[in-house]
């Protein structure tokens, strides 16, 4: 566990050097905040003065390596707008953000898996063809136009839920029914396609020819198996809405990261932008590897460790220079005694 | 290795031991193209102790006459007439809730390739235990308990150790002692075994049969052995019945139908088997190739690549009608077989062996 994780680290290290140098750069592109923060008619002198406060008056590979630098101190600069703490900010901002990902997702796979399993149950009968219609619409609704007419029917002609903010369960019911679809629909493609091979394969067969219920055979027998590509797919739409359901928490004033982002380079708050970045990275860095665990859980053979440690538990019980593999079948399962074995395995 | 003697059995009277009762069996297929019959007019026995083998190349309709009897005909598939006794069940008429009564408790069945039969992603032991949780209500621990002991009884070793393997830790031999164990979990009383060594070597199918042979003695268990091989069927079955493009061509005893085969088919079939007789000189074959399902004849199944083939066999389907004291074939000149291609000898069992 340990020698993956490091191996992680290391592997993730370049990608977010990459990253926050790019975003370094390109909110530095949105033009310069002085116009934003100073009055119209500000002098040279003002202007000079506010960039050097800001650090902005230095060449931009000395701001970089002062922001690395920084991050070392866990610094990661103040807001120009508030003149909080940048981390502190996007720390902030992460629950709210995190609590909408996690209902959404929550609700979203619940309702894919119902609706995937029993469209799998009879590949083209009516109900299959239902869903996957369903499906398909709910993946390719524009979340900014759902969001839009939702507002429009239950916010404004049905006056039931509050147009934006956070006060109350009403205020979840529209951005968690704009977020979900997409993850929704696509889902249930995903799994009802998982669920249609796996039905389709010989232990179900088997299953059955024990006596286990049409239940058992799909939840126990045939989800478990199509579970792992649900899981690589959620993951993927789980970090999408961990980065920050942009424009749906925009348009619904949620308080999440998604719109402290946009806040922050429409203020040109080049810090905060920074951090929330950062932030997000880390988070999705996290995910991959709950993703990854998630998957070893699912599958025994994806396991690295099992047979590995076996391996190297037997290998010790025979003392160090024991190095014969072809002494156990690939997956590092001990000797067996009988002559089956060693011709048998495929 | 058939050295018990065989009793005479009477085809047209069943013994009072008989399990299973087929009957005019038939089995559908619906394709794009229209409805297929892939089994026709399939009916046999099989007898408590004892071993049947339905012989026939792959796509004679050997496994889905099994499919159908065990209830696992894919959604393509149905059964279109005929019965199926088990014992005093019915198993065309059941619902669906007395069928998983049935599944496991009276009829267990070995699958062809044990790697894609077993789920990869639960342990051995939830999977052998769980048909103890399914019919008698097994705690998980006395389903472990239980998994143990079948794990003991078909000679895997270190069954404690190895009850938490996945099956993928297993080798192929080992694999197919599992499934076997997981079917004969219940002490049914029928157990079809379809094709159960096909995916081993040699050495292998031959410890599995041995297995396969003292279960079934010690359970007392009807056995329906699913085979395209001479071989197996010469050394492991007591009854044979031969199937040829979704019909029965020939049954009866192993000993009388190998020793003086009455349909042509067979014939060909043990005159292609490389004995020692032929040793030296090239092998035979049957000509030509069975027929498409969906192009099958009027009249003899087998009258393409039949030489006793003449006007009737292409007008009338030959009936299976008595040929010996134990045997019964589906020709118009059943008689006429045993006197055909002079220069192969009759193959009988114990000379079938490999």
């Amino acid at each position: 566990m340990l020698t993956y994780l490091r191996k992680r680290i290391i592997a993730s290290a370049l990608p977010l050097i990459v990253v926050i140098v790019g975003v370094f750069a390109l909110a530095r592109m949105t033009g310069n905040p002085a116009a934003l923060y100073l009055p119209l008619n500000a002098t040279e002198t003002m202007r000079e003065e506010f960039a050097a406060r800001n650090g902005l008056d230095q060449p931009i590979w000395v701001q970089i390596a002062q922001y690395f630098g920084g991050i070392f101190r866990l610094d990661f600069g103040t807001s120009m707008r508030t003149g909080q703490d940048a981390a502190e900010m996007a720390l902030r901002a992460f629950p709210a953000t995190l609590q909408l990902a996690a209902t959404t997702m929550i609700i979203a796979i619940l309702l894919a898996v119902i609706v995937g399993s029993a469209a799998a149950m009879k590949p083209n009968g009516i109900l299959d063809r239902c869903s996957s219609f369903i499906s398909m619409t709910a993946a390719s609704i524009p979340d900014f136009w759902l969001a839009i007419v939702g507002i429009w029917v239950f916010a404004i002609t049905l006056g039931v839920v509050p147009t934006s903010g956070v006060v109350g369960a009403a205020a979840w019911f529209l951005p968690v029914a704009t977020l979900v679809m997409r993850p929704f629909g696509t889902l249930v493609q995903v799994i009802r396609g998982a669920m249609v091979s796996a039905l389709s394969e010989p232990y179900i067969k088997l299953a059955r020819s024990k006596g286990a219920t049409e239940y058992r055979v799909i939840a126990q027998h045939a989800l478990r198996n199509a579970a792992a590509p649900g899981l690589t797919v959620a993951g993927d739409l789980t970090v999408g809405l961990v980065n920050g359901a942009v424009v749906v928490e925009t348009i619904f004033g949620w308080p999440g990261i998604g719109k402290l982002m946009i806040d922050s380079i429409l203020q040109r708050d080049f810090a905060v932008l920074q951090a929330c970045v950062l932030l997000t990275a880390v988070a999705i860095f996290i995910l991959n590897i709950l993703i990854d665990v998630g998957y070893a859980l699912l599958d025994p053979r994806v396991r690295p460790s099992a047979g590995a440690r076996q391996r190297r538990k037997a290998r010790a019980a025979q003392g160090p220079t024991q190095g014969e593999d072809e002494h156990q079948n690939q997956n590092g399962a001990p000797v067996l005694v009988m002559a089956e074995t060693s011709k048998g395995s495929h | 290795m058939m050295t018990e003697i065989l009793e005479p059995v009477s085809r047209t009277a069943p013994s009072q031991q008989a399990v299973l009762e087929v009957k005019d069996l038939d089995v559908d297929i619906r394709t794009p193209k229209g409805t297929v019959r892939v089994v026709s007019k399939v009916g046999f026995s099989a007898r408590s102790g004892k071993t049947l083998a339905l012989l026939g190349e792959s796509g004679c309709g050997k496994s889905m006459t099994a499919k159908a009897i065990a209830g696992l005909l894919d959604p393509v598939a149905s059964v279109a007439g005929g019965s199926a006794h088990l014992e005093s069940h019915d198993l065309f008429s059941m619902t669906a809730k007395q069928r998983r009564s049935v599944a496991g408790e009276g009829l267990g069945i070995v699958f062809q390739d044990a790697l894609a039969a077993l789920n990869p992603v639960y342990t051995i032991g939830t999977q052998l235990g769980e048909a103890f949780r399914i019919h008698r209500g097994a705690s998980k621990k006395q389903a472990k308990v239980e998994a143990i002991e079948l794990m003991r009884r078909v000679g895997i070793p270190e069954p404690e150790t190895r009850v938490n393997s996945y099956p993928h830790q297993f080798s192929g031999g080992m694999r197919q002692r599992i499934l076997i164990a997981m079917a004969v979990a219940l002490s049914p009383k029928l157990l079809i075994a379809d094709e159960p060594t096909t995916a081993l070597d040699v050495t292998v199918q031959a410890q599995i049969m041995q297995l396969l042979r003292s279960l079934r003695t010690e359970e007392q268990m009807a056995v329906v052995l699913i085979t395209h091989d001479l071989a197996v069927v010469a050394e492991e079955a007591d009854d044979v019945c031969v199937m040829y493009a979704g019909n029965v061509v020939e049954q009866g005893s192993v000993e009388t139908v190998f020793n003086r085969p009455t349909h042509p088919y067979t014939k060909g079939l043990l005159s292609s088997v490389p004995a020692d007789a032929h040793r030296g000189s090239s092998l035979t074959s049957i000509p030509g190739s069975p027929p498409e399902l969906s192009k099958i004849p009027t009249g003899c199944v087998y009258q393409d690549r039949c030489p006793l083939a003449s006007a009737i066999c292409r007008e009338q389907r030959p009936e299976l009608r008595p040929t010996g004291p134990a045997q019964s074939a589906a020709c118009h000149f059943a008689e006429q077989v045993s006197a055909l291609d002079p220069q192969s000898e009759p193959v009988t069992g114990q000379d079938s062996e490999r």
